[in-house]
């Protein structure tokens, strides 16, 4: 894995591009908040599952859908029943676990301030889809000629076929990321990083090796309505 | 600004589809109709994207006699104790929801001049569109001493189901330092990897619950797929407990007494606690009886998956013979969307884009030990051609190796969905 930088101003300047949903708390004073959970928890490029499992990419994503963590039977069974986290679902669960999952691992009281919730959510929120793709292609650019291509929603559907076979439709992830609702930008770069290989991945570098420009803006356009 | 882009869009599709009329494409019964033979990775995609895509100006109808598909696909991980026969199983009610007409039958016979399938349970469905992904079946007499009567004595759990509990609940009932055996088919065959990631699993399984057992693999092939990686990971895995004998050692000369139980490899007789007989494999029936095939396949267009024997007809998937692309469930999938898209252009007039295939085989040798293949495949006038590809290289990391076990999961989790719509 190629080393990643991650700090505070990275994360700040990924605010003016913060993704997920309507973003309505304030995630700088998230971060603070986010000590609590920083306890069990770890987010960013290096994390690994600790006591909690890491809570990357858990907007939109169904509850105790990590592969290789050892979640609760109540977590396990929210999530085939239907749970996704979204900020009104982690509003709840943060509010109170115990109440909305009985019997989760998670042994924490709780937030009482609906303030703090908002917050470390918009802060998780940077860890998740568009966002931490916006952080993890921090130094790479793509020229603003690409970035201005509008994509063809049409051809964009089509496209969007050779995707699905492994990124969820429907924003579910079972372990392949979620690429709904990611903001054009983010998406843009994203597949960029791919196909100039300052991302890793043989497969998606692969796929968007033979993939050209419009494509990627059909692509983009396609997946970000898919979000709404 | 993507609001006017929408509408711009809208209007020119339907101006050109006008101008492109007749806009339905049906002789005279009104909505066209697409019949799909098969409901796994090729028919069930392609019933749903048609379904889905063309918002009821298409009547799609799903042939497939299992109520519950259990996917070829990580049936070694239930072989190897990874996954339960439950998280194999998919209904066919996302289908339905999904406006896909689904009828639990046999497809028994199809009329090319009457365009008309007919059913075992004696009913008959005219089509526009017919679209074959039927899978496989067995070429007879291509293991000696083996025929689909032996099938409970030696299973070749090679299309999931029965045959692969069979085949577990026999592992699990062998003696103690006992011998496994597997006769490997010659190509093509589904799966290249499969027979190579069921060892593993077979071996994963005995390291923890029969150690001393041995297992033989019979192989008419000189080499198989991710090769490779396989003999890396047997080595590193289960030092000594797998013997594969390839086209020189004999592994082509092999025969089978189901009766005794033994095998006979190039004239030496083994007596044998398993064998999983996997033998030659042919399109599914269905096909030939269509009168699609030449020879063991069914020969296509790559453009669009057309059989090259009747433009009404499609064939997707392990029964097709297209050009590069391996016999795998993502292949189908992907040649699926392809086919979907040009059928509903031939039927109502929609865009029909450029055909693109991608493929990718993950393959589990070990606990959190994954390996993966994959290429990406154009439609020239001959065949499906190979773009570009990768694979797995030996001596990765075990991180590298669980993060593509990882990926497996997520991507069995995305193609099911993708095949059967998403879970609720």
């Amino acid at each position: 894995m190629r080393a990643l930088r991650f700090s505070l101003s990275l994360i700040l300047a990924a605010l003016a591009t913060a993704t997920f949903g309507q973003v309505t708390g304030d995630p700088e004073h998230g971060q603070q908040v986010w000590k609590k959970c920083a306890i069990c928890h770890m987010m960013g490029p290096d994390a690994r599952h600790r006591v909690g499992p890491v809570l990357n990419n858990i907007m939109s994503a169904r509850a105790g859908g990590k592969t290789d963590y050892r979640y609760s039977k109540a977590m396990t069974a929210a999530g085939q029943d239907g749970l996704h986290w979204t900020e009104d679902t982690l509003d709840g669960f943060l509010q109170a676990p115990k109440s909305m999952v009985p019997r989760t691992k998670m042994s924490f009281r709780g937030l009482k301030s609906a303030g703090d919730r908002a917050d470390v959510i918009a802060y998780i929120g940077l860890f998740s889809g568009g966002a931490m793709a916006a952080q993890i292609d921090d130094g790479f650019a793509v020229s603003a000629d690409i970035l201005a291509i509008e994509g063809d929603l049409e051809y964009g559907e089509y496209l969007s076929s050779e995707c699905t076979t492994c990124h969820q439709a429907d924003g579910n992830d079972d372990g392949i990321p979620a690429i709904v609702g990611w903001e054009t930008e983010d998406f843009v770069t994203a597949m960029h990083a791919y196909k100039e290989k300052h991302r890793d991945h043989p497969v998606m570098q692969m796929i968007t090796g033979r993939l050209a420009n419009d494509e990627i803006a059909a692509l983009a356009a396609y997946f970000k309505g898919l979000g709404d | 600004m993507s609001l006017n882009r929408r509408v711009f869009l809208g209007t020119t599709a339907a101006a050109s589809a006008a101008m492109a009329a007749p806009m339905v494409m049906a002789d005279g019964h009104g909505k066209p109709r697409v019949v799909v033979i098969g409901g796994g990775a090729g028919g069930a995609t392609a019933a749903r994207y048609i379904a889905k895509d063309s918002k009821g100006e298409i009547d799609v109808t799903l042939i497939e006699p299992t109520r519950t598909y259990y996917t070829c696909f990580f049936s070694n991980l239930y072989l190897g104790g990874f996954k339960d026969m439950n998280d194999l199983g998919h209904s066919y009610g996302g289908l339905a929801a999904s406006g896909v007409n689904v009828v639990h039958d046999w497809a028994v016979g199809v009329d090319r001049d009457a365009k008309t399938v007919s059913l075992a349970g004696g009913g008959s469905l005219g089509y526009d569109k017919l679209i074959l992904s039927p899978g496989i079946d067995f070429v007879d007499g291509s293991v000696a001493g083996w025929d689909i009567t032996s099938q409970n004595a030696m299973p070749h759990a090679y299309k999931a189901g029965s045959q692969t509990e069979l085949l577990k609940a026999q592992l699990k009932a062998m003696p103690e330092g006992g011998t496994f055996a597997m006769v490997a088919p010659p190509n093509p065959y589904r799966c290249p990897p499969g027979p190579y990631e069921r060892v593993s699993m077979v071996a994963h399984y005995l390291k923890n619950n029969n150690p001393t057992a041995k297992i033989i693999v019979a192989d008419p092939k000189p080499k198989f797929s991710k090769m490779a990686l396989f003999q890396e990971g047997w080595g590193d895995h289960y030092d000594g407990m797998i013997d594969w004998i390839g086209e020189e050692f004999g592994g082509g000369s092999v025969s089978v007494d189901p009766g005794a139980m033994t095998l006979t490899i190039d004239g030496e007789e083994t007596a044998v606690d398993v064998c999983n007989v996997i033998p030659a494999m042919k399109a599914g029936h269905i096909a030939e009886i269509a009168g699609v095939t030449d020879g063991n396949w069914a020969p296509v267009n790559a453009v669009d998956m057309s059989s090259k024997a009747d433009a009404d007809i499609y064939v997707l998937g392990d029964a097709s013979q297209q050009g590069d692309m391996p016999k795998s469930g993502f292949s189908a999938n992907s040649q699926a969307k392809v086919c979907a898209n040009a059928v509903r252009g031939a039927l109502t007039g929609s865009k029909v884009f450029p055909a693109k295939f991608s493929n990718t085989c993950w393959s589990l040798i070990d606990t959190n030990d994954g390996v993966k293949v994959g290429a990406t495949y154009e439609a020239t006038d001959e065949k499906i051609a190979k773009v570009d590809g990768f694979i797995s290289q030996t001596g990765e990391t075990a991180e590298v190796r669980k993060a593509t076990y990882e990926e497996s999961e997520g991507w069995y989790a995305g193609i099911t969905s993708d095949m059967f719509g998403a879970k609720t």
